[in-house]
């Protein structure tokens, strides 16, 4: 089915145009032949493969409409003397990036549509790459040959909290002031260096007068330049390497199964994109987000409660929030280690682990194929435990960031919530893992059972001696596929101590460590029904479905007949039905 | 008078003579001095009378006989009319549970019992007085002025819009949305629960009146952006994307993948 779009031949009036059009251009740009490659080039077809596009798509709202806040915003600390519309700071002294901000918000035409277009698509920009970054995880699409475009997607995601971060800071709010002030401590906490880097960023004692200039830069020429190579970098890899499909009738490792770039999918992504656009004009008009003029003017003696940052920073404030104050003195030094294993060594483990987790993976398993086709969530219990378990970890740290307004909005001691989470961060991702490892390992039960004795119909069958059985159906061709291409991987063997020669192996420990982790990655997986297995488990379907064929004769005919035991022995029928009868009580 | 004439010289009569003098110098000073207050004297007097009685009823069992406090309350010698007509008129007082803070609610008493017991309670010692008219007459302060005020004292605890927020073990700052003047004036002299006092030493009653007036306004600001999602910052705003606008981005999503098949 992997096709082309059928050429046309050019016959209407609009088609001729085109084609002059075509032709014009190729003679100057020799373009035909590229276009014709790879306009025709094949996509595969999901819903979860446009989570991506949101992300795309966010990005380049986030670019128009940051192009126009450009135009008015003033980087600059400068104190003036607030007089514009916004009555309630009229005469207070503030920084130009703030007073520049109210202006977008109340004095600019549409600035506030914008600032806040800008803001929500931020938000839904780093949203939509975690859940992306879900898919591609639980569907195991970074597995070889893909391991650098999940690298990319890593420096991406980083590159996205930069981004966001940067942005949010320059408004020069109360709000953002403080989220500023933490990043210092967090600078200041890095042991040895900590002092100086702080000097460093901030061009002197804090807050001094350079950080919204140095952060506007970064906000907009270096990071949102990188994200730009980094996006083309991780689309041509799509494009080079093909997109990954979800296992199905006449999928392969070796074809891609869809349509055409041209036309379906330049239909489906552009519309999907004014999609996007449009959701986030709708809420950018109708939903306040950052109303810095409610926050006041940052200054470095003032705090607001309720201090939080834009939610993919939350799990730093949240492990912040949550550690307990642990402090120790190292030649007259403090090291504060409240502030720098959550702010730094927690967020660097679990980067690291997420960038180099591909690599992990391939090690443990000793997987060296390449993988075009998905893998069900279900056919990888451990990965897809360890995935959950990084979810719920994050999502604790998460809740922890906003711990005060949940103690406010639900009548909690806000010591409470701390302990609860402290304790449920370690007790509560080990237990995800388990339960979700289980689960898969339950569905890989029932699709073995599935592939060998069909669905179960939810249709009750009384036969004619007084037995109840359920009768089940054969699978469609699609369920069968997707079923069927679970791939059973074997542990890897342990190591021997020494060769023929008996020569010790050198790696021996190593190696033994690596079986007995693939051991735990695929051991407990339900191997897929042989294919004798299934051909007996079909015979016996075979039987079930002749059981039908009499109910249905039973429907024209005269019902009562049946129970005046005329056809109680029709050919065909089987004389006990084990599978069903083996737990019910026979019937005679 | 031979009784006396005998006693004339004896030492007690030097002492006895000048507490007589001075008795009889504070009966007259009395007699002229309450002519005029007289009235009014017994009105306030009655009022003192109604609400100790209100108050032995209400408050005595946790704040003591005397008002001199109880294991469960507490003194209320000093605390100042204010104060007991912000807790009582706020419903925060009397307690409805034992808890990390008083709650507020419907008040149980009326304006005249609270004025009442209010009176009652500055009997027993001088303290902050209930707010006057004048004192609560915010319409000439600068609201500009009275946000930076705000941002410096009270936004740490109520918030930079006055939703409030969370203080240690279950209390809170309470939100400010519905607060009267009355009440922003008297929380600030007489500083309930674990707000600190802002005394006019350290809070000027011209301060007081701006920070009222931005409150007030605050209050009455409308949401320029949109619907406000409650005015808490990133913590809503980070569960509207992952809720609403997540949901509405999947389904279209899906509805274009499905349409394709």
């Amino acid at each position: 089915m992997s096709t082309k779009a059928p050429a046309v031949p050019g016959s209407s009036p609009v088609d001729k145009a085109g084609g002059a059009a075509a032709t014009f251009v190729d003679q100057r740009l020799g373009s035909n032949r590229f276009l014709a490659r790879n306009l025709g080039k094949v996509f595969p077809d999901h819903w979860s493969f446009m989570l991506g596009e949101i992300v795309l798509y966010s990005f380049i709202v986030i670019l128009l409409t940051g192009t126009y806040l450009t135009l008015f915003f003033k980087p600059s600390m400068v104190e003036v003397v607030y007089d514009g519309s916004y009555v309630p700071l009229k005469g207070v002294q503030m920084s130009e990036a703030y007073a520049s901000t109210l202006d977008i918000s109340f004095d600019v035409r549409g600035g506030l549509l914008i600032r806040q277009m800008h803001h929500w698509a931020a938000l839904i920009f780093v949203a939509a790459m975690a859940v992306h970054a879900f898919r591609v995880f639980f569907t195991g699409a970074y597995r070889k040959p893909r391991e650098f475009n999940w690298l990319v997607g890593v420096v991406l995601l980083t590159l996205a909290l930069a981004a966001g971060f940067t942005g949010y800071s320059l408004p020069d709010d109360l709000l953002s002031g403080t989220g500023l002030q933490i990043i210092r401590g967090i600078l200041q906490a890095i042991p040895v260096v900590g002092t100086w880097a702080a000097f460093l960023v901030f061009g002197g004692e804090y807050p001094g007068t350079d950080i919204i200039s140095r952060l506007y830069s970064a906000h907009i020429l270096l990071v949102p330049g990188l994200i730009l190579a980094m996006v083309t970098v991780h689309l041509i890899m799509v494009w080079t390497q093909k997109h990954t499909q979800f296992p199905g009738p006449g999928r392969t490792n070796d074809n891609v199964v869809g349509y055409p770039l041209m036309p379906v999918y330049m239909a489906k992504a552009g519309g999907f994109f004014f999609v996007v656009f449009g959701i986030i004009a709708l809420i950018g008009g109708l939903a306040t987000i950052n109303p810095i003029w409610i926050f006041g003017p940052y200054t470095p003696d003032q705090v607001t409660a309720g201090t939080q940052p834009d939610w993919y920073i939350g799990w730093l404030d949240g492990a912040l929030r949550l550690m307990p104050n642990v402090e120790s003195v190292v030649f007259g030094y403090t090291i504060s280690w409240n502030v720098f294993i959550p702010s730094v060594v927690i967020p660097g483990i679990l980067f690291t682990g997420m960038a180099l987790y591909p690599f992990i993976e391939a090690w443990v398993t000793g997987d060296k194929r390449e993988h075009n086709l998905l893998e069900r969530p279900r056919n990888a219990p451990v990965r897809t435990g360890i995935g959950v378990m990084a979810i719920v970890f994050y999502g604790l740290l998460w809740i922890g960031g906003g711990n005060d307004l949940i103690a406010t909005a639900f009548n909690l001691s806000i010591n409470s919530i701390s302990w609860t989470l402290r304790i449920s961060l370690i007790v509560l991702p080990p237990i995800a893992f388990y339960v979700t490892k289980r689960i898969c390992l339950g569905l890989q039960r029932r699709d073995r059972e599935k592939l060998l004795h069909g669905y179960e119909s939810g249709r009750i069958l009384r036969l004619p001696h007084g037995e109840f059985i359920e009768v089940h159906e054969p699978l469609t061709v699609k369920e069968k596929a997707v079923i069927m291409s679970k791939v059973d991987h074997a542990p890897l063997p342990l190591p021997e101590k020494a060769d023929a020669d008996g020569v010790r192996n050198k790696w021996y420990r190593v190696k033994r460590l690596q079986s007995r982790l693939s051991g735990f990655f695929y051991g407990a997986n339900i191997p897929r029904p042989t294919d004798a297995e299934i051909e007996a488990a079909q015979h016996h379907a075979g039987q079930d479905a002749a059981l039908e064929a009499p109910l249905h004769a039973y429907e024209d005919a005269d019902q009562i007949q049946a129970f005046h035991g005329g056809v109680l022995h029709h050919p065909g029928m089987p004389a006990t039905n084990a599978e069903q009868a083996s737990g019910s009580p026979s019937g005679h | 008078m031979k009784f006396l004439a005998a006693r004339r010289r004896s030492p007690i009569v030097a002492s006895s003579l000048l507490i007589l003098a001075l008795g009889a110098t504070g009966a007259v000073y009395a007699a002229v001095a309450s002519v005029q207050p007289a009235v009014a004297a017994v009105g306030a007097q009655t009022q003192v009378e109604d609400g100790k009685k209100l108050y032995l009823e209400g408050c005595s069992s946790c704040h003591g006989m005397q008002g001199q406090g109880a294991g469960t309350g507490p003194t209320l010698i000093g605390v100042g009319a204010a104060s007991v007509d912000f807790q009582v008129s706020s419903g925060r007082m009397p307690l409805a549970a034992p808890g990390a803070q008083a709650v507020a609610k419907d008040p149980s008493y009326t304006p005249e019992e609270v004025a009442a017991l209010s009176a009652y309670v500055a009997s027993l010692a001088p303290g902050p007085a209930i707010p006057t008219a004048e004192q609560l007459d915010f319409a000439d302060a600068d609201v500009a002025e009275g946000g930076v005020l705000y941002r410096v004292n009270c936004a740490q605890c109520h918030q930079a819009a006055g939703q409030g927020g969370a203080l240690t073990q279950g209390k809170y700052a309470p939100s400010l949305m519905e607060a009267t003047p009355k009440e922003m004036y008297e929380a600030m002299i007489t500083g309930p629960q674990s707000m600190p006092v802002f005394a006019d030493s350290t809070l000027p009653e011209q301060d007081k009146k701006a920070i009222m007036a931005y409150i007030t306004a605050m209050q009455e600001a409308s949401s320029p952006g949109g619907l406000s999602l409650g005015r808490l910052g990133p913590v809503t705003e980070g569960l509207f994307v992952w809720t609403a606008v997540a949901a509405a981005l999947v389904g279209a999503a899906v509805w274009i993948g499905i349409k394709a098949r």
